[in-house]
């Protein structure tokens, strides 16, 4: 996985509550492989409805989303994430996120940030007036630098900081726990013997 | 760890979540974070990526034995004897030569317990009280109802736990929704888990565990049950649960993978610990009277745009907060809806009942009770959850009813709820669906949805239009 440590880019504002994983990127075309280039299907019936924000020439090159409340909500898809990357965005700052897209972000050497409501409606704001305006993450020292120069601090797990500011597979991190997992087989198939499954 | 057993003393009880979660933390992280152990894997034909994942890295499945696969998402629901989409064959083959390598259990589409993997695990018996269950789809929480700790994983994790057997998690807030009441004639279960994620919203149970309680849910059946828990991620929660009691141990018994004899006894003993404890604290409990509500319908492309069938459809300018206003524009520029338009009456063009969410026994039951000796309106599909079900709707004589009403019956699989395998709702028509998501384009690009129960949408099938199921009953 690719390490997530600073990215300085231009921010696109996306004011779409409730954006669902269906509308980042339509089920008819979870059906191809990966290689097909899951970022071509990106937003795909949005986008046809024309004008989609995320297109237009002061966003070009952006790989910073700052979208809504409950950004990624719905499907487990990480076709999602997949489309999102394959891109060029890297990071997405929002109030709140789907559960199951948040934890797919992290696993795709992504950034998924979360800010209060009233900062992200600001910082939206703030990239549409100012369309092109850059904002610098560190994920290190946690903080969103504005164009002013002013300074949003975000809160993330350590364990998912140290797996993205290394670029970390968590696989292989988990298999160095294999005795544990091993020891807890053993303890489950004497206390819990209904739970390997006979039938 | 140690954390943990301090805060729960501190917090007197435990609940459902918490028992289950402390019975399955194998190593503890930085940050708090937990390996927890993986019971149950169900896997669907979606899990291409996965496979190809562990591929890549020469991984192998860590405990085949504990996994469990079927094809739902892209399998054919009309004819199956010659499947002519090339990649719907592919996905079919595909999963069958992937379990066949790594030795895992594979109900195959011409099996006839072939299902929606979350109907399946339930009626296998493989889903059962106290066990960590995931699957690579949202709906997973489904299995809660069983008084399972269930929830959805993308196809990282999915790589994760065939490898390990195991997940990194963090211990999710506690939310208990107690429902009370008597559900009036004509309303459903998936009534209440309608009104609950449009009281609570689309992200209300983000970051939660969601238990539901209370008198009314005590009262439902298990294919009820399911309904709820089965949207709790429509409520922005991956995980909702419903404390095991003997309406789920009667279930439970006999069923092919349950245990039996001893191993009965035994597991019996510990299920019936497993409810939260009288003195167990949540972090928000939300309490919902069934007794109040009406049939619910869904106007707009949130899950949590519903309301009762009688009201009228909401004003965006009555919303405070920009971005929900202009979410409840678009949605009802989508839907082609005014603001202050009555949502009984609208015109359909079509009514599809089935998904994980509607598509068992009890469900078709109900839906024929509704439409028998009366005729089809529009376009309808009933896709039952699985084989068996199929099989035994067919021995009652529901099929009859259906297709004699004009209904098509059709093979199981997750069909028009996301339309993967083909069954699509066309640009601009409106579908009466007893599934779980009206977002935009799910059911088809430009398709919109109207989520209801069997109920209500066979009341609308046999009138063409979204009608109040009470009054057919009435008749």
């Amino acid at each position: 996985m690719e390490p997530f440590t600073t990215l300085t880019s231009i921010a696109a504002p996306l004011p779409l509550a409730n954006l669902d994983t269906d509308r980042l990127i339509p089920a008819r075309f979870l059906r191809q492989p990966r290689s097909a280039g899951y970022h071509n299907y990106l937003f795909h019936d949005l986008r046809e409805q024309g004008d989609f924000i995320l297109d237009r020439p002061a966003y070009k090159g952006a790989r910073i989303i700052v979208g809504a409340e409950n950004f990624g909500c719905g499907s487990s898809r990480e076709g999602a994430v997949w489309a999102l990357t394959g891109a060029g965005y890297r990071a997405w700052i929002a109030p709140s996120f789907g559960d199951i897209f948040f934890e797919n972000s992290f696993k795709n050497g992504a950034l998924p940030i979360i800010l209060p409501k009233q900062r992200v409606a600001a910082l939206r704001t703030l990239l549409g007036d100012q369309a092109g305006a850059q904002l610098s993450i560190d994920l290190a020292a946690q903080t969103v630098t504005l164009p002013d120069g002013s300074i949003e601090r975000f809160e993330v797990d350590p364990f998912r900081k140290e797996c993205l500011l290394n670029g970390w597979d968590e696989i292989d991190l988990t298999l160095q726990h294999t005795q544990a997992i091993t020891d807890f087989e053993a303890r489950q198939r004497v206390n819990s013997p209904w739970l390997v499954s006979s039938a | 760890m140690d954390t943990h057993r301090q805060r729960d003393q501190g917090a007197g009880g435990l609940t459902l979540y918490e028992k289950i979660w402390n019975a399955h933390e194998v190593a503890t992280g930085p940050g708090g974070r937990t390996l927890l152990y993986v019971d149950r894997h169900l896997i669907h034909d979606g899990s291409f990526h996965v496979f190809e994942a562990l591929r890549a890295a020469g991984r192998n499945v860590r405990r085949p034995d504990l996994c469990f696969a079927t094809p739902d998402h892209y399998v054919p629901t009309g004819d199956r004897s010659n499947i002519a989409d090339p990649v719907v064959r592919d996905k079919i083959e595909i999963l069958a030569a992937n379990t066949a390598a790594a030795g895992i259990r594979h109900f195959g589409i011409d099996d006839v317990r072939q299902g929606i993997v979350h109907v399946i695990g339930p009626e296998q018996g493989i889903t059962l009280p106290g066990v960590t269950l995931v699957c690579g789809d949202s709906h997973t929480s489904t299995h809660g109802a069983l008084g399972a700790m269930a929830f959805g994983i993308g196809a990282s994790e999915a790589t994760h736990v065939m490898a390990t057997q195991t997940l990194w998690a963090r211990r999710s807030k506690t939310m208990r929704i107690n429902i009370s009441g008597v559900l009036a004639p004509g309303v459903h279960s998936k009534d209440i888990i309608l009104a609950v994620i449009a009281k609570i919203g689309a992200a209300g149970g983000a970051g939660h565990a969601l238990e539901y309680a209370g008198s009314a849910i005590r009262a439902l059946s298990m294919d009820a049950r399911m309904t709820i828990c089965n949207m709790s991620i429509e409520a922005g929660a991956r995980c909702g649960m419903i404390a095991p009691d003997d309406t789920t141990f009667d279930y439970l018994a006999g069923k092919p993978f349950a245990p039996t004899a001893a191993q009965w006894d035994r597991a019996l003993a510990h299920w019936r610990t497993l409810p939260s404890d009288a003195d167990a604290g949540f972090d928000r409990e939300v309490d919902l009277d069934a007794g109040a509500l009406a049939p619910m319908v869904t106007w707009g492309t949130s899950p949590e745009h519903g309301a009762g069938i009688g009201t009228l459809v909401p004003d965006p300018a009555r919303e405070a907060d920009p971005a929900r206003r202009k979410s409840i524009e678009l949605a009802l520029d989508y839907m082609g809806l005014k603001p202050g338009q009555a949502i009984e009456g609208l015109a359909l063009d079509r009514v599809f009942i089935g998904s994980c969410t509607n598509s068992r026994l009890e469900d078709l039951r109900i839906a024929a009770a509704v439409v028998k000796g009366r005729r089809a309106a529009i376009p309808a599909m009933v896709v039952p959850g699985s084989g068996l079900i199929k099989k035994a709707a067919e021995a009652e004589g529901l099929d009859r009813i259906f297709k004699e009403a004009g209904l098509e019956w059709r093979e199981p699989g997750c069909s028009m709820c996301v339309g993967m395998n083909g069954d699509l709702v066309d640009a601009g028509q409106r579908c009466a669906s007893t599934s779980n998501r009206n977002f935009e384009g799910r059911q088809g690009k430009g398709a919109r949805t109207h989520l209801v129960s069997p109920a209500m949408a066979a009341a609308a099938a046999v009138t063409g239009r979204l009608t109040d199921v009470r009054k057919l009953l009435a008749n």
